[in-house]
């Protein structure tokens, strides 16, 4: 098969966010999440988790809690704003002050016509929910003290408010506090702190479930206002509540990293007479859970840690499939890596800044398994920080390394790079075609005399590059009418060909030489994750959130033989059960039969000509096929090569030298650069 | 009348009363002249059925309750002051007079006027004084002080013999308080420091005559009850059986400091069963008469009917094991509610009755028995059941050990499937099951008692050991410990074939003598008879003889108790548990057990330690036993398997770890350049 010299680097300082909100929408199976960096990201339920948008954050946001109503998300800060998000096109569409200070949490009721918001200044204000905006109703009783938590009775006439050392409910229509739960505060020394209600959950039956920082889950009830059982679950607090749709599940999450686990069951057997009882734990964070959602089928957290943690709940899934592993999203879902394979540049792209790296060299060779001395080592070109508050949402360097482009939602720039030996300046191209406000994703010909810029609507304009004038080509569009964004671009070797995929999961072929669309790939029921069209022969390959594997022939506009019998034979069951999706596919033009693929935990090459693994077949045979001697190999071995010596992947790409280059980023550094987890006794400490 | 309890109480000096408790009710009362006095505390004669009281210290008055006034009835004037007059079930009251001289008062009233001796000196006080009655005779206490020395005097009659004995004390006694119990008299006295003491003090007057000097008492200490602040100033300890002490006046280990508490404490265990605080004040007063404690306390008395159950550490300590799924588990109450009690309801008196009628009708026939059980267990709650269940299977052991025809063996079963008893509380219970060959309840005794001495475990497995085959088969046992035996004797057969080969550990290796040479595939092959351990998989005893020897295996045991107990086995009892332990090893070590699903099996740690055991009890007696030559030399061989086993892996424990350090990934700085080969 062959040797590479692999670049492996780990420089790329990718520090996620911490997860500060959670809020899912049950029609469409979406999760909204939103990150302290004020980014939002939309992941469907239905399609494996796949990170299918990105909301880029910006300076100061401070997004403290997120609502969906109807197929509308809203959030609400610490800056005191409610801002309702343009799906489509993956931005803020517009904000609006609540004139309450500081917001800590925002609910909306299940009929979908208020949002409630819960202030610093102690008043709870509702908002009508209108046309394309929201409207100031009313503010309910004030009182003394933040609300920092709030919950809607599923009728949507009452509202409960979790606040310091007291719970109130209120009547939505008079706006009067109908009853005072007062919170008891913690022993010992923490008597003295006041009791903060993180998390308030309002049941049908007016059962109220409050979770608090004396780490204390109570469960209400709202007819008399008593507590009717109070369950210690921490030492520490009780961060966030859920409540699953059927009302007999509630999760709550703990700064222990723990999420622990009531349900409504009945303590006899065979008796009618339930209560809430506290049945499991679970522990898959490290840091403080600070939200928590009860899907029913299973637990989805987040928190200080970064980690997006899918625990399913077996009891509730009936067949075995892919939604029965314990899943923890770790990387986003596209690349941060662009990479100029005939420079050998890697542009990384953090939120506020890019870096440009030149890969070192070694003239060694070396047998597999060795590291070869490095001749020269890696080199920061450039570190070029964006101007504004917005961050950066795509970037890309071209395949010569003289352009590097990036686009927050505010602005787009380009920028061309003189490299002579040691010295490395930049310059701003300012007259830029006035088309080329804000991208969603940038790419390059491969000739780098093109840029397409992916933008509203699906369309991608074209601008062509040359010294000294930019000039506006045109502007491609689908047939479709799509509003959805496009989120990958991939443009063929030879320059004839662009490919685009957006969100609706339509994959669009472009012809460059007419500048119009060639034809539209079959849409399949799993989001693109990855795709590129082959050097040599054309054919688009697409790889899809669930795993499946597609070429599509442009010419020939139908899927290849190959693509074929991939979909007769079925991939093996080891390669539909990976949990984190492709995210790059790249070639080798010495190998047209070999094609490059990698997740966060493998990278693979696909050889065409050899057979397809069937289900019996050792599915990761590289170590049997090490040991086997040279002869017997071809026997034992099928198309997927897969390695697994580089773990914790954000970008593999083959170089112009055949050298590949693999991004790695440890898990233990992230977890290094996190704040100090609550202490927690362990044996003999 | 078993329900009407008289006091005679004192009303502030002058009035003697009496009260019938049932109904709270004075039944009578009676007034001395005014200016005279009342000296003593009015007793109760039962014999003349008349009452006793004594007046300005010297006048001895006789009346009968249809005398309506004292004045009227006998009375007679002594020569020395009256200290206290003792009254005695079924004999003449006793007189105590304050210089220490003793007189039956029939004799004294016979001639008031005879001359009392001195036989305390002049300083001399008399503080406390009992009577207690024994099987042959009456004896009579008193404890004296003398410039804060205390005395104890021990008076017996016929013949008339008093002994001194010096109390060492650090503080001043509050409380005294004696039984006859086993032969002797216990002394149980409390000291304002809240310590209490048991002096146990023959009946019979010791042989040794009495030295010139007081000797002091021996003593133990019994209890050190909290005292709060400052030292006791009215406290009174007063026990009610062997272990357990009611104690007033003192505080409650766990409510702050007020002394106003009635707790009820075991000795043995030194916990408290049961504490409750009283309203008023509290005078240091307690009685206790026919299972009901009498505590007068502000302006009223409290009747507090109580039971003791045998004293196990099981419920002393709250953990007798509660079927799960049911209420939260209450803890042994001595006095099942106190809050009915102390305001004035009588519902717990009535309960009680329950009781002890249920108790007195186990009478009737094994049926009749059951039917009353059924109905009397169906009305009971669970705090009270825990109580009766184990009085009424010890009335019945009783009753089967005085009747042998009579085994209500359903009834038995059914107390004890209740959890609620353990082996202490009816230690009779499990030998009369073994007497019986009652198999199936000695198997539930072994399942559920947590407490079963060493030498009943013995006697059990004796039993189980060398009662017939055919009789053993008969009897119908726990269906789950029956399943886990027929599962583990039938895989015998087809797991006895393959299960050599597993992970590719041959045990015949060790068979062999050179134990460095690896294992010929044609010699195993050839003489596969010659394997004692692929042969030897047949079950050595019945199914059930299997099921039981199981039970006794998990019941927990400390080896220094068991070993001189398993010295009483036989030698052929010996070797067919041997046999039988080694063919579970054989199993466990063929990992069939973890297939077997069942509740309760023996851990292969339990079997090992019972082989080791039995070893060390019997060894030399094996090692001369011919018939016991082949078990031994299989046992040395597992032995030796296991000591080649841990050797070849203590000198592959380098190479491991020199495995586990290459696992290691090397340190990867920030890039390098690596070379990858794929096939």
């Amino acid at each position: 098969m062959g040797e590479f010299k692999v670049h492996r680097v780990r420089f790329f300082d990718y520090m996620p966010s911490a997860i500060r909100a959670l809020a899912f929408q049950p029609q469409r199976e979406k999760i909204a999440v939103a990150r302290t960096s004020g980014s939002v990201e939309i992941f469907n339920c239905a399609d494996r988790f796949f990170q299918e948008k990105i909301i880029p954050g910006r300076e100061q946001a401070a997004t403290e809690a997120l609502a969906w109503v109807g197929d509308r998300l809203f959030s609400a800060g610490l800056n005191g704003v409610i801002s309702e998000y343009d799906l489509e096109n993956q931005k803020v569409k517009y904000t609006i002050d609540a004139f309450g200070g500081p917001i800590w949490t925002i609910a909306s009721n299940q009929q979908g016509t208020h949002l409630a918001v819960g202030c610093e200044d102690g008043t709870v204000k509702l908002f009508e929910v209108c046309e394309g905006k929201i409207q100031f109703e009313k503010n309910l009783a004030k009182q003394k003290g933040r609300i920092l938590s709030l919950s809607w009775h599923p009728s949507g006439s009452r509202i409960v408010a979790g606040m310091m050392d007291m719970i109130r409910v209120f009547n939505t229509e008079t706006g009067q506090s109908v009853h005072r739960l007062l919170v008891e505060r913690g022993i010992g020394a923490s008597r003295s702190v006041e009791c903060v209600v993180w998390g308030v959950v309002y049941l049908s039956d007016g059962t109220i479930i409050s979770g608090d920082s004396s780490g204390k889950v109570k469960i209400w009830d709202d007819l008399t206002g008593t507590l009717i059982k109070s369950h210690q679950v921490t030492k520490w607090d009780v961060l966030a509540l859920s409540v699953s749709q059927d009302e007999t599940s509630v999760v709550a999450g703990t700064s222990e990293g723990t999420v622990v686990q009531f349900q409504f069951l009945s303590v006899v057997l065979g008796q009618e007479d339930k209560e809430w009882v506290q049945t499991r734990i679970f522990k898959n964070h490290t840091h403080d859970v600070r939200t928590v959602l009860e899907l029913g089928t299973a637990v989805v957290s987040g928190g200080m840690d970064t980690q997006f943690v899918v625990r399913p709940l077996l009891d509730k899934i009936e067949e075995r499939g892919p939604e029965c592993v314990l899943r923890k999203i770790q990387f986003p879902h596209r690349s941060l890596v662009s990479c100029a394979k005939k420079a050998g540049l890697l542009l990384f792209q953090y939120p506020g800044h890019l870096e440009l790296w030149r890969l070192g060299e070694s003239d060694g060779h070396g047998a597999s398994g060795s590291v070869l001395p490095v001749k020269r080592k890696p080199e920061k070109l450039l570190h070029l920080k964006i101007k504004g508050e917005e961050h950066i949402c795509c970037s890309a360097v071209s395949p010569c390394g003289e352009w590097i482009a990036y686009s927050t939602v505010a602005s787009f720039r380009l920028y061309r790079l003189h490299c002579d030996n040691n010295n490395v300046s930049i310059t701003k191209v300012s007259k830029l075609p006035k088309v080329l406000s804000s991208a969603n994703q940038i790419c390059f010909s491969s000739d780098s005399s093109k840029l397409f810029a992916a933008s509203t609507c699906s369309s991608v304009h074209v601008v062509s590059l040359s010294q000294t004038v930019h000039k506006f080509v045109c502007t491609l569009k689908p047939k479709s009418g799509s509003v959805q964004a496009v989120h990958l671009l991939a443009a063929s070797e030879d320059g004839k060909w662009l490919a685009s995929a957006n969100s609706d999961r339509e994959v669009q072929i472009y012809n460059l030489t007419k500048m119009k669309l060639h034809s539209t790939v079959p849409v399949y029921n799993s989001g693109v994750t990855a795709m590129a069209i082959h050097p040599t022969t054309n054919n688009l390959f697409m790889v899809h959130a669930d795993q499946q594997v597609f070429e599509y022939s442009i010419e020939e506009k139908k899927y290849t033989d190959w693509s074929r019998q991939v979909q007769r034979n079925g991939l093996h069951y080891l390669w539909l059960a990976r949990d984190t999706p492709v995210t790059n596919v790249t070639f080798n033009p010495k190998n047209p039969t070999h094609i490059i693929l990698h997740d966060a935990y493998m990278f693979c090459i696909i050889d065409q000509t050899l057979p397809l693994p069937d289900s019996s077949s050792q599915f990761y045979n590289q170590l049997t096929l090490r040991s086997l001697p040279e002869k017997d190999r071809t026997k034992h071995s099928h198309a997927f090569k897969m390695c697994k010596t580089f773990k914790e992947l954000m970008f593999v790409e083959l170089m112009e030298d055949q050298s590949l280059v693999a991004v790695e980023r440890p898990l233990v550094e992230i977890a290094a650069q996190l704040p100090a987890p609550v202490r927690q006794k362990k044996f003999a400490t | 009348e078993q329900n009407c309890y008289l006091i005679i109480q004192f009303h502030p000096k002058d009035t003697p009363c009496c009260f019938q408790v049932s109904d709270q009710k004075p039944l009578g009362s009676w007034t001395v002249k005014q200016g005279q006095c009342i000296t003593c505390p009015a007793v109760y004669n039962s014999q003349t059925k008349e009452y006793v009281v004594v007046t300005d210290e010297k006048v001895v008055r006789v009346w009968k309750d249809e005398d309506i006034s004292i004045e009227k009835a006998f009375k007679a004037t002594v020569s020395a002051e009256v200290y206290r007059i003792h009254s005695i079930p079924d004999r003449e009251p006793v007189v105590l007079f304050r210089c220490g001289a003793v007189r039956s008062l029939d004799s004294l009233l016979s001639a008031p006027q005879q001359p009392v001796e001195k036989v305390l000196s002049e300083e001399e006080v008399i503080r406390w004084s009992t009577v207690v009655q024994t099987e042959q005779q009456v004896v009579l206490l008193f404890s004296t002080e003398q410039k804060d020395e205390h005395y104890l005097y021990v008076q017996r009659f016929s013949p008339n013999t008093l002994v001194k004995h010096r109390l060492e004390t650090h503080s001043t006694p509050l409380s005294f308080a004696a039984t006859y119990r086993d032969g002797n008299i216990h002394l149980l006295y409390l000291f304002s420091n809240g310590c209490v003491y048991e002096s146990v003090l023959q009946t019979r007057p010791t042989g040794l005559a009495v030295s010139e000097s007081v000797q002091a008492l021996p003593r133990s200490v019994l209890l050190q009850l909290p005292v709060g602040e400052g030292e006791l100033t009215s406290a009174s300890a007063l026990p009610l059986d062997e272990a357990h002490v009611a104690v007033v006046g003192v505080p409650h280990p766990s409510a702050g400091t007020g002394k106003d508490y009635l707790c009820l404490w075991n000795t043995h265990f030194q916990t408290l069963q049961a504490g409750r605080e009283l309203a008023g004040m509290i005078y240091g007063q307690l009685w206790c008469y026919s299972g009901k404690l009498f505590v007068p306390h502000g302006k009223s008395l409290s009747v507090i009917p109580f039971e003791c159950q045998k004293s196990s550490l099981a419920s002393a300590v709250g953990k007798l094991k509660q079927t799960s799924g049911t209420k939260e588990s209450k803890a042994p109450t001595l006095v099942a509610s106190w809050d009915t009690l102390l305001h004035g309801e009588s519902t717990q008196t009535q309960k009680s009755r329950v009781t002890r009628k249920s108790v007195r009708h186990m009478v009737g026939s094994v049926t009749e028995v059951q039917k009353d059980m059924d109905a009397f267990l169906c009305g009971l709650e669970q705090g009270e059941l825990q109580v009766a269940a184990g009085r009424l299977a010890s009335e019945l052991v009783a009753r089967c050990q005085a009747d042998p025809t009579f085994y209500p063996q359903a009834t038995l079963m059914q107390l004890v499937e209740t959890n609620y008893m353990c082996h202490s509380v009816c230690p009779n219970l499990l030998m009369l099951a073994l007497e019986k060959n009652d198999f199936r309840l000695c198997q539930l005794c072994l399942q559920l008692f947590h407490d079963i001495p060493e030498a009943v475990t013995c006697a059990c497995l004796k039993t189980i050991l060398s009662v017939q085959d055919a009789e053993l088969e008969q009897v119908n046992l726990e269906a789950d410990s029956l399943l886990f035996m027929k599962t583990l004797t039938q895989t015998t057969d087809h797991s006895g074939k393959d299960s050599g080969q597993r992970n590719g550990f041959s045990p015949q290796v060790l068979e062999e003598e050179s134990c460095d040479v690896p294992p010929d595939p044609v010699t195993k092959d050839k003489k596969p008879a010659k394997d004692p351990l692929a042969l030897d998989m047949s079950c050595p005893v019945g199914l059930h003889r299997g099921v039981l020897i199981n039970e006794v295996l998990q019941t927990p045991y400390s080896d220094n108790l068991l070993l001189p107990h398993l010295k009483d086995l036989t030698v052929p009892q010996v070797i067919l548990l041997l046999q039988y332990l080694r063919f579970l090893y054989l199993k466990y070590s063929q990992d069939v057990h973890s297939q077997i699903r069942a509740l309760r099996k023996p851990a292969v740690t339990q079997v090992m330690d019972w082989v080791c055991l039995l070893l060390d009890a019997h060894f030399t007696v094996l090692v001369l036993a011919p018939e016991a030559k082949d078990l031994l030399s299989s046992l040395h061989m597992f032995v030796r398997s296991q000591v080649k086993l841990y050797s070849e892996l203590g000198k592959i424990e380098g190479s491991l770890e020199a495995l586990k350090k290459s696992k290691k990934s090397k340190e990867i700085g920030q890039y390098s350049i690596e070379v990858i080969e794929l096939f």
